[in-house]
């Protein structure tokens, strides 16, 4: 019997906005492209989000946000990332995100920030190219 | 509304039409596509003739505007008496930011106010709250308490404007301090206008903004809608709103369909209460959202009114014809506007909002073309303000009432909306209603799925969206000016909220407070009881806390 | 140390990026998950191992959610595995259980875990197998599998538990034939769940009315419990019930029980380890070619040529243990 390697993803919205729609849509086109998908619903504390991604060991994180908040949440979502050691998760992020924080939000360890109409496509090829190859 | 004489001879000679002059330019040149559709999966005939509504019977499906079945509009002179209302969305930071932002607004000349609240306040949780962070006066302004509310209607008479509060949880607690506000500013109860949105039940599958579970949800909203039928004589105390569903996903079929289900709701709800229908149902209105395609969205407003006319009237019995009028708002699609070329959004919300007026709404609020990418800046809303003036003034759309009737497209549209919305009626009625429906995951489902639909149509170019997947610009410059909230905001609102509960009466709160507990676990009508609290400075996050302990929180089904 | 040593003494203390890890090995990497488990193995069986299934809609995640916060008021320490289907079409799928779950996440004694099926039951039934075992290692005194009861691999899955939950639900279409199926026969209690609704008592009499059909000779008779998942109602009760099983079977069945649970594991791992090796072996050889060429040539059937097959590497063997 051969087990078999399956992208692993954690879709998670951290913050209070209830715009799941984007994140659905998202988890959906990932698990068509064969993925296993894990949706952690709305308004996730960070603490969740990553005690999540630790206890579901995922190889990707994409963090949805349309209220605003991400500046006031996303770095503390890194943090704890980096103080559980989930070093090598990659992380992506999406929903309303202005241009000029997307520099930010890669210093702190975002690998990617997709805009409003990004074609599910083209993250579900990020996600392929970018998931970090664990044994 | 032909004779069938006529109508068959239309027939045969559209047959001729379709083998001869038809075929050859078809030969020369082939249609676009094999198969056009609108978003609710409706084809669209190429060509329309008096032969598709030859089963239209004009007194019966149409009308005089003003009377039954109110296709043609509530009004007779429409928009000739009265322009609709121009009521614009706002609502940042503090309650002085927003504060400031109605007066700009009243002074360029909008009538009504609407005002967003932010994320925590929508929640039912205090800026001071652990899951306020970072979202205080956000998306929205931040109300926690009375103090709040007074310096947000600050120097605006309650009795000279109406206002629009979308709040939906926590509906019941806004209005106790509006009502609070206006007894302070000497205004009688009976002359407060507006709206509170309170619709709990599509929180439940569109918005999903839900605090408690459904059955309370349900009560809470039905509270207000009986508290107002008894106190408030002027205001609406829910707006009914198909938004959100459309938002989420949903066709405009399905909103139509889904929303006026859970008016039927509503209706059932307040009829336990012991009111007879005609004493609450003229109070009850409507919001709808308005998305690009023109026809489609018209036959909807127009289906919706005379289907919830016929609703009101065979199902519930109406006999005042004030109980079978859809008042609706109309909120052009935010999910519509491109974060690409953001300048093309004005010429989608001026489509939209012209469907809005050729539809008959009674209020318009038009999205600013930076809604993609932030919260509108001033210079954005006034030009969304001044769409909405352009076509009142300039179009020539608001001289005639419901110009676009007796078309035959318009006509056979409006019945096949109305006519599959009915389907759907009938099938959530088998279901077991509103919340069993909920509870299955029904409206979840349907939703989810058109939104994947639309989504792979515009990934496989099956639909165009002009610069996002054709005519699109390669490292496109943002040209927008974003507003940004203070990041002050948070910490200002937190100490004024630290200070107020520092020094208000501590024991009448904890008085109030279990007297709410108590209230609530004896089911009874919480609105006096909550009037009470807010104006002993009994904070937002407060009554909620009690009323989660009482109801329990609500745990969303994932329906993907 | 080499790193799975270094993962299993992780298991062990509890770490809990260490019991992530050693789950993803036993669903990715078999032949590390043998070695993995016989490094943990002399820890485990301290646990009670709870499965729960049922159709959908039966508010299993809720149910599930209730019991964990039962069993840690009374201050024991709980791990969960929610096994959710692989699309058979896209081999993606979608693991939506944990989420009613959420608030447990940061709860330092829970651990839950999502697996997917992966299209393999036997393959997800000996992954979910390792990672009870991984769990009880760590030291959770109850381990709960919950899976959405549909078919045979779920069956499969289930009997990894000690005490087995079936729960139902009123409203989920009139029949009950989707417990009928295999889950009769495998559950130690039964649930009806979101009994504040209407037809709750048909339901109950429905599931009595099955059982009646049972006429086995029975020393535990599967009680029926009512429950309100979302209100919380029934659960003490359920938590009651559970417990009475698990002493019950301590009083005797859990060791033939275990017993049980060893032979069919045993002869599960044989039959793997020889068929994985002669298949293996076989598929080197030219003669295994040839005669796949044969069955569909007609010359000859499947069975017969694996009769013949296996008879021939038989002498092989016997052969060499002569020489």
């Amino acid at each position: 019997m051969q087990g078999e390697r399956k992208i692993r993803v954690l879709i998670a919205k951290p913050g209070l906005d209830s715009h799941d729609r984007g994140a659905k849509v998202v988890a959906r086109a990932l698990r068509d492209a064969g993925m296993e998908v894990i949706y952690t619903g709305l308004r996730q504390t960070p603490e969740q989000i990553v005690e999540t991604a630790l206890q579901e060991d995922v190889d990707v994180i994409g963090l949805s946000i349309l209220s605003g908040a991400h500046m006031a949440l996303f770095p503390r979502i890194m943090e704890l990332l980096k103080e559980k050691g989930l070093t090598d998760v990659m992380v992506f992020a999406g929903g309303i995100i202005p241009e000029e924080d997307v520099p930010e939000l890669k210093r702190i360890g975002i690998k990617e920030v997709f805009g409003p109409g990004t074609p599910t496509e083209n993250i579900i090829k990020y996600v392929l190219e970018n998931a970090p190859k664990r044994s | 509304m032909f004779d069938r004489q006529k109508i068959e001879e239309i027939a045969k000679e559209k047959k001729r039409w379709e083998q001869t002059t038809l075929t050859n330019w078809v030969k020369q040149c082939p249609e676009r596509r094999k198969e056009f559709r609108n978003h609710s999966g409706i084809t669209i005939k190429g060509l329309y003739t008096p032969e598709d509504i030859k089963n239209l019977d004009y007194m019966r499906d149409l009308g005089f505007p003003g009377e039954y079945p109110f296709t043609r509009g509530l009004h007779a002179t429409m928009y000739r008496g009265r322009l609709w209302t121009m009521r614009m969305f706002a609502g940042f930071g503090t309650a002085e930011d927003t504060n400031k932002r109605f007066k700009y607004l009243l002074s360029e000349g909008e009538t009504g106010l609407s005002t967003a609240f932010d994320y925590p306040t929508i929640m039912g949780y205090d800026s001071d709250h652990p899951m306020a962070k970072g979202e205080v006066g956000v998306c929205g302004v931040a109300i926690s308490s009375l103090q709040d509310m007074e310096i947000l209607f600050d120097g605006i008479p309650l009795d000279k404007v109406t206002t629009s509060m979308t709040i939906n949880g926590p509906a019941s607690i806004l209005l106790a301090m509006y009502v609070a506000v206006g007894d302070k500013q000497g205004v009688p109860r009976e002359k407060l206008g507006g709206t509170t949105q309170n619709d709990n039940l599509k929180e439940f599958f569109a918005q999903k903004l839900c605090i408690f579970p459904p059955k309370p949800s349900l009560k809470l909203s039905t509270d207000v809608i009986e508290y107002c039928a008894r106190h408030l004589p002027k205001w609406n105390p829910i707006s009914i709103s198909g938004y959100h569903i459309r938002e989420a996903g949903a066709t405009a079929l399905q909103e139509l369909a889904f929303t006026l289900y859970d008016g039927i709701a509503y209706v059932e709800e307040t009829l336990k209460r012991g009111l007879k229908v005609d004493e609450f149902a003229p109070r009850l209105s409507f919001f709808f959202a308005s998305h690009n395609d023109f026809f489609e969205e018209i036959a909807k407003f127009r289906a919706a009114r005379r289907l919830w006319a016929r609703i009101m009237k065979e199902r519930f019995h109406a006999k005042n014809p004030r109980s079978m009028w859809m008042r609706m708002h109309v909120q052009t699609s935010g999910c519509t506007l491109t974060a690409q070329q953001p300048l093309n959004n004005i010429v989608r919300t001026t489509i939209q909002a012209l469907a809005a007026v050729l539809g008959g709404t009674q209020s318009l609020h038009t999205n600013s073309f930076d809604e993609a990418l932030c919260l509108p800046t001033e210079e954005s809303v006034r030009v969304a303000l001044r769409t909405q003036q352009i076509i009142a003034y300039e179009s020539g759309a608001a001289n005639t009432v419901d110009p676009l009737a007796g078309a035959y497209y318009i006509e056979d549209l409006t019945n096949k909306m109305e006519e599959k919305a009915m389907e759907y009626i009938q099938k959530i009625d088998d279901m077991g209603g509103a919340i069993a429906a909920i509870e299955k995951g029904f409206f979840q489902k349907e939703i989810a799925d058109s939104a994947y639909r639309y989504q792979r149509e515009i990934e496989a170019k099956d639909r165009i969206i002009v610069g996002v997947n054709d005519y699109t610009i390669e490292d496109e410059e943002c040209p927008v000016k974003l507003l940004r909230v203070d990041p002050n905001v948070e910490k200002k609102q937190v100490e004024r909220l630290q200070k107020l509960k520092r020094e208000r009466d501590s024991r009448k709160v904890k008085e109030v407070l279990e007297k709410l507990h108590y209230a609530a676990e004896k089911d009874e009508n919480l609105m006096p009881t909550i009037i009470e609290a807010v104006k002993a400075y009994v904070t937002l996050g407060e009554i909620t806390e009690v009323l989660r302990k009482v109801y329990g929180e609500y745990k969303e089904l994932i329906i993907i | 140390m080499s790193k799975l040593e270094e993962i299993a003494n992780g298991v062990l203390a509890g770490n809990r990026r260490s019991i992530a890890r050693a789950i993803t090995i036993t669903e990715n990497t078999p032949e590390e998950a043998q070695k993995l488990i016989a490094l943990i193995y002399p820890h485990t069986g301290k646990a009670h191992i709870i499965g729960l299934t049922g159709p959908g809609g039966a508010g299993k995640s809720t149910l599930t959610e209730k019991i964990v916060r039962e069993y840690r008021r009374v201050g024991k320490t709980v791990g969960v595995i929610a096994v959710d289907p692989t699309s058979p079409f896209t081999g993606g799928a979608f693991l939506g259980d944990r989420i009613r779950m959420q608030e447990l996440s940061t709860d330092e004694g829970v651990f839950i875990r999502s697996m997917a099926t992966r299209n393999n039951p036997g393959g997800i039934a000996k992954a979910t197998k390792d990672a009870v075992k991984i769990l009880d290692a760590a030291g959770k005194d109850v381990i709960i599998v919950e899976t959405v009861g549909a078919g045979q691999s779920e069956v499969e899955i289930i009997k990894v538990a000690q005490t087995i939950i079936v729960v139902h639900a009123p409203g989920l279409g009139d029949d009950i034939q989707a417990i009928k199926a295999g889950m009769m026969e495998i559950a130690d209690i039964f649930v009806v769940n979101k009994a504040d609704r209407e037809n709750a008592e048909k339901t109950v009499m429905d599931i009595q009315a099955v059982l009646q059909l049972d006429t086995r000779e029975k020393t535990w008779i599967p009680p029926i419990i009512k429950t309100v998942a979302v209100t919380g109602e029934g659960i003490p009760q359920l938590i009651e019930k559970i417990e009475e099983h698990r002493v019950f079977l301590q009083k005797g069945l859990l060791h033939k029980r275990s017993l049980e649970k060893a032979e069919a594991e045993l002869i599960e791992a044989i039959k793997e380890q020889v068929t994985g090796s002669i298949i293996g072996k076989l598929k080197r050889e030219r003669r295994f070619e040839k005669v796949l060429q044969q069955i569909v040539d007609r010359e000859i059937d499947p069975a017969s040529a694996a009769e013949r097959l296996l008879n021939q590497e038989l002498e092989k063997n016997s052969q060499n243990d002569e020489a």
